[in-house]
């Protein structure tokens, strides 16, 4: 029944090992830049605000898949950005994380946001009571706090990641999504088996994913 | 802590001097950035009048490529969004049932269709729809983006059904109950029409995620939506890629932006209003996908549920 799985043919565990390592490149990238992002829309200097809300607005509302292809078509064959060169796969692979962490920092920075809006006005306050500033305030008292609530949220953006780094097969990474589209066309007899393999993998890096942030963030959240 | 100004004190003549500071540090750096950009697209040539003339000079631009394309793109998403909502419906009642065998089977499609991404739906649908159908190979892509949609999106609609009814005050079930209705007449007639300004910002937040997603069907299955007409552009208008780009992704960011701006009218409405509990499921600010959130029942009448206020 399980003869359409020729491992020799198709490299299912790679597939799925390029799908966690283009998560965990673009989750720890675009945690920075959401931080930084969040950062900048809070900060006190307008300018910074504007940019950070502009930025925000604009990547959300473009499609991923615009956003990847645009990486490959456009910065790599049109303007030559290599990031650091290497071979057809390399580049595609960091084109790909790049375009990730673009979009999905606006996700983080949002969810950072609302973390601080769950922070009370009165830790705030005493903070800068005591003469503590922007910096001060935000590094000592709030983002320590707000990060404890934002564990669940961030949990769904890391799994709506996971989901989306199969956006990577449109510019030829060779992920899940782009293998499972191979062993479809050649595999037609086993169509409705090739799906289930592939979806009980994408569950299996989902599930645990959630449970476990889930755990963590009732253990971490602030009792208030 | 929504006002965040409340993070700094009101600047004095140190730290606006500071600020000053900080400012015209950021636009040296983002001059530089933007610089940079430019030399490079100079360099290859893509800031050329002509890349980019052909978008105000020649309206067959548009005429051939990008609006016909929106309008796939559109449409798509439109008969996902119609074809979505009861199957949604359905599912989020099913959901809510008091017999578990509604609610298992439904609690299992539900979770299996929103772990699964979408493309992974849309290739199997293109390749389920090409041997076991007759459809026609030109409407096959829409068929199986729409499909894709579909499946993903009904088990989304699903979630933001349940938790709008969930926001309910119990004492509406109470009342119900109390006049006589049954189960389903309870649900028809004094929930679900409730639920439904509840759950209405959800709605069309979500519908900007399908409109992002339709994208994915002119990548991967070749269905001429906007993104897919950037290839046809620079092919006739001499490589003017950076330009296709800039313009299609405009057009996506202004329409996903007016859809954006509905969402928000429409939660800061629902918000307002006496009638309603005052509850509403707003978009989940971090997520790609509209909440699963479900706001926690009022305490006492009367009581608003505020989210994230504080």
């Amino acid at each position: 029944m399980f003869d359409f799985l020729d491992l020799e043919r198709y490299d299912l565990l790679g597939a799925f090992w390029v799908t966690v390592q283009l998560t965990v490149y673009s989750a720890i990238g675009s945690l920075i830049w959401g931080t930084v992002l969040a950062a900048m829309r809070v900060s006190p200097v307008p300018l910074m605000r504007a940019f950070g809300t502009a930025y925000v607005n604009i990547m959300r509302n473009t499609p991923l898949t615009v956003i990847i292809v645009a990486t490959s078509l456009g910065l790599w064959q049109t303007l030559g950005v290599t990031l650091a060169g290497g071979t057809f796969d390399d580049i595609g692979f960091r084109l790909a994380v790049l375009g990730f962490v673009a979009y999905t920092a606006t996700f983080v920075c949002e969810s950072i946001r609302s973390g601080i809006n769950t922070v009370p006005v009165g830790q705030a306050e005493a903070a800068r009571a005591l003469g503590l500033s922007f910096t001060q305030v935000l590094r000592l008292i709030v983002l320590p706090q707000a990060f404890r609530a934002v564990v669940a949220p961030l949990a769904n953006v890391l799994i709506a990641l996971t989901k989306n780094t199969t956006v990577a097969a449109t510019i030829g990474v060779s992920e899940a999504a782009l293998l499972m589209k191979e062993m479809v066309e050649n595999e037609s007899q086993a169509i409705f088996l090739v799906f289930a393999v592939f979806a009980f993998g994408f569950i299996l890096l989902t599930l645990p994913t959630g449970l476990l942030l889930g755990w963590v963030s009732k253990r971490v959240a602030v009792k208030r | 802590m929504s006002d965040l100004s409340v993070l700094y004190d009101a600047p004095g003549p140190r730290a606006k001097t500071r600020n000053i500071l900080y400012t015209v540090l950021f636009v040296v750096v983002m001059a530089l950035v933007v610089w940079w950009v430019l030399a490079i697209m100079a360099d290859k040539g893509q800031l050329a009048g002509e890349k980019w003339l052909p978008f105000v000079e020649d309206s067959r631009v548009w005429t051939t490529f990008i609006l016909p394309g929106l309008l796939n793109t559109l449409k798509a998403a439109a008969l996902a969004i119609l074809i979505a909502l009861p199957f949604g419906v359905l599912l989020g009642v099913g959901r809510l049932s008091d017999h578990r065998w509604v609610r298992a089977p439904a609690g299992a499609v539900v979770e299996f269709f929103r772990a699964i991404p979408v493309l992974l739906l849309m290739l199997f649908a293109n390749q389920a729809y090409a041997q076991f159908s007759d459809i026609d190979p030109e409407t096959r892509p829409l068929f199986a983006v729409v499909t894709g949609l579909v499946l993903y999106n009904a088990s989304v609609i699903a979630e933001v059904v349940r938790a709008g009814v969930l926001s309910l005050p119990y004492g509406q079930t109470d009342a119900a109950k109390a006049i006589g209705m049954r189960k389903g007449q309870t649900m028809s007639y004094v929930l679900l029409p409730q639920a439904v300004t509840v759950m209405l910002p959800a709605l069309v937040s979500q519908l900007v995620v399908i409109v992002k997603d339709t994208a994915l069907g002119g990548a991967m299955l070749g269905f001429p939506e906007l993104l897919s007409r950037v290839q046809s552009i620079t092919a006739n208008y001499g490589a003017n890629t950076i330009a296709a780009f800039t313009v299609v992704a405009l057009i996506f960011v202004l329409v996903n932006f007016a859809l954006t701006s509905v969402a928000h009218r429409l939660e800061s409405r629902a918000r307002r209003s006496r009638k309603g509990t005052g509850a509403v499921i707003g978009e989940d600010p971090g997520s790609d996908v509209a909440v699963p959130v479900i706001p926690e029942q009022p305490t006492g009448d009367g009581a608003a549920v505020k989210k994230g206020a504080d």
